[in-house]
């Protein structure tokens, strides 16, 4: 049996800011002057959680900070060396615990890809397993969604559990918090008090209805195939990235675009090894010293982008690098939509000719 | 340095002396490194063909091939072309100098597959460091190997790397041909781009395997002589190079298709070159 337990509005907010004595816990918080605009902000006493707006960034920041330090490293005069200094350097692990409280399930989800990718390949990322091993993600079933919101194309629902250590479902007087994780169980206890059957009732109605949802139709899970066979048409990728301006809002916003870069800074004496988000949308991101960019132009780059989210890594982690959120096309300046391009793919007739 | 060390912290460097630099060409050094701590050099092991990432702290990290053999344990070999930022910081190192190593990294040459067969070098300019390794392990194991065939080319006598070793692979019973791209005075070798001196020479791919690393555009035109000469794609071997940040699969920069240069290569035979996707 799955703990649940029930947690009026009041009660919540007593409940968050304990947990903020022990935790950093990421609530959706809107901006004060524009109420409109949530994002992810660590709960202070005064906090007023909106978990109802799909905040604008994703979540990924909690677990994958958009910069971290990965070493420090420091020289000291030493003229006994041969060089005349010493160096020394060493790693610095995250030791800070994280709560993300009420994200959105494609949240929640996103992190799954990055469980993919940086704990189950050739070499786990010990930054991200620090974090994520510390972390409880608590996600809220969804009820406010626009027409960028695709993601049971790919396989989700505004009621998803999966990637969730907790789920929260609102009801009339409050929330009911329900297990998902044995970690989610341990977070519960003593949590709240048992709910009525009445309120028990209608988390069950919440459920059903976001799994019931459908949003867009037409699933995008097995593109796999016609992307191998367009990855050569030349035209084909010219004419769907013609208007992208190659600013790589897409992949900051995204839950699941993971790629960074790692970079040195220093003052002569004392440095560090940076790792910061990064995009395969930029030039630079391939550009080799010699000159030659095996992505030298848009083309290259989104179809990259494409390739990665629906080709590769469901090929090779046995899921789609997407969870349908769709920030990226709320985002784009240019209005791209990754939706139709991927749709696209499988189009037989070569309207772009 | 162990797998499991680099798996604790794979971004965690070993701290490194330099303990001699030799001037290969103008634009190339050879850095031969020690591992500052014993036990991790003493425990340091690693095939033909792995890579690592050198750091220079402060400027930043960059991949090459460890180009001294398994068999050598004296240092660790790396050569290093004058392209790039890190590049250039590692040529104003001397010796003495402390470097960051993340090594062994990547897949390696398919050596004991080699075995008992002809082996066919096919290198150019800064392209004979892999090679070099692959070399030195077949010249301390030479009696494991038939015909051993270099064909080695660089733009000019000035731009061949390890010419003081040329001598030494010789007596180990090397068939060396060197080739320039164009004559010059005192040159008594071949003159010519490598894919022509390769077609002049036609080793036979009967019971051989051939091994070629260089610039791309030589790398393409080795790849068809080779064909031409009856070489199925998998008695052939190359090595790929992308731009690299993380070295271990992560960071998504030196990816084509879904295979990672880093992790997956540098390594890859013909056949699993015809399997990818173009984007080279």
């Amino acid at each position: 049996m799955k703990r649940t337990c029930f947690l009026s509005h009041e009660d919540l907010l007593s409940w968050l800011a304990r947990l903020a004595e022990k935790a950093t816990v990421w609530v959706p918080d809107p901006d004060p002057a524009h109420p409109q605009v949530v994002s992810y902000k660590p709960f202070t006493p005064g906090s007023r959680p909106d978990f109802r707006r799909l905040p604008s960034l994703s979540a990924k920041g909690v677990l994958y900070p958009q910069g971290e330090v990965l070493l420090r490293f420091q020289k000291d005069k030493d003229p006994s060396a041969p060089s005349g200094y010493r160096l020394s350097f060493e790693d610095v692990l995250p030791v800070d615990c994280a709560v993300l409280f009420g994200c959105p399930p494609c949240d929640a989800r996103g992190f799954l890809v990055f469980d993919e990718a940086f704990l189950q390949g050739p070499y786990a990322d010990p930054y991200y397993r620090e974090r994520r091993e510390r972390a409880v993600v608590v996600s809220r079933v969804c009820r406010t969604w626009d027409a960028a919101c695709f993601c049971h194309a790919v396989g989700s629902h505004p009621a998803d559990e999966e990637g969730s250590d907790v789920q929260m479902i609102p009801v009339t007087e409050g929330h009911i918090f329900r297990a998902v994780t044995a970690k989610g169980e341990r977070f519960l206890e003593g949590v709240g008090v048992q709910p009525t059957l009445a309120q028990h009732q209608e988390a069950q109605a919440a459920l059903e209805q976001g799994r019931a949802q459908r949003l867009e139709d037409a699933a995008l899970v097995s593109p796999s195939d016609d992307f191998r066979k367009r990855f050569s048409d030349a035209a084909f990728w010219r004419l769907w990235t013609e208007r992208c301006l190659s600013c790589g809002l897409c992949t900051f916003v995204c839950p699941t675009c993971y790629c960074f870069t790692i970079t040195d800074e220093s003052d002569g004496i004392h440095g560090e090894r940076l790792r910061s988000w990064d995009a395969c949308m930029f030039h630079h991101f391939t550009q080799e010293a010699s000159g030659h960019n095996p992505r030298p132009s848009k083309a290259e780059r989104y179809r990259n982008r494409v390739g990665h989210k629906f080709s590769y890594f469901p090929e090779k982690h046995g899921r789609i690098a997407c969870c349908g959120c769709g920030r990226c096309i709320r985002s784009c300046p240019v209005s791209m939509d990754i939706r139709a391009i991927v749709r696209a793919l499988s189009q037989t007739e070569d309207a772009h000719v | 340095m162990s797998r499991a060390l680099l798996k604790a912290n794979p971004y965690l460097p070993h701290k490194a002396t330099i303990r001699e630099i030799i001037e290969e060409t103008p634009a190339i050094r050879t850095f031969r490194i020690v591992l500052d701590d014993p036990a991790a050099m003493a425990a340091f092991s690693f095939q033909p063909g792995q890579v690592g990432q050198l750091s220079v702290f402060g400027v930043g990290e960059s991949t090459f091939v460890i180009n001294s053999p398994p068999t050598r344990r004296e240092t660790l070999q790396f050569s290093v072309m004058r392209t790039g930022e890190v590049t250039r910081a590692l040529h104003q190192l001397n010796i003495g100098d402390t470097v960051g190593v993340r090594a062994p990294l990547g897949n390696s040459f398919p050596y004991a597959s080699m075995k008992g067969r002809d082996v066919l070098f096919v290198g150019g300019g800064i392209g004979m460091a892999p090679l070099r390794t692959l070399l030195l392990t077949m010249i301390d194991n030479r009696a494991d190997f038939g015909d051993i065939t270099v064909i080695y080319g660089a733009r000019s006598p000035q731009d061949l790397c390890y010419r003081y070793e040329f001598d030494a692979w010789r007596a180990a019973g090397v068939n060396l041909i060197l080739t320039v791209d164009a004559d010059s005075p005192g040159w008594r070798e071949r003159v010519g781009f490598v894919p022509t001196v390769l077609a002049e020479e036609a080793p036979s791919p009967y019971n051989r395997v051939a091994v070629t690393c260089g610039p791309p555009i030589m790398i393409k035109f080795v790849l068809a002589g080779l064909k031409q000469l009856g070489y199925d794609d998998d008695q052939i071997y190359t090595t790929l190079e992308r731009r690299m940040k993380c070295g271990i699969g992560l960071c998504g920069r030196c990816n084509i298709g879904g295979t990672y240069v880093c992790v997956d290569g540098p390594v890859f035979s013909g056949t699993a070159l015809r399997a990818m996707l173009p984007e080279l």
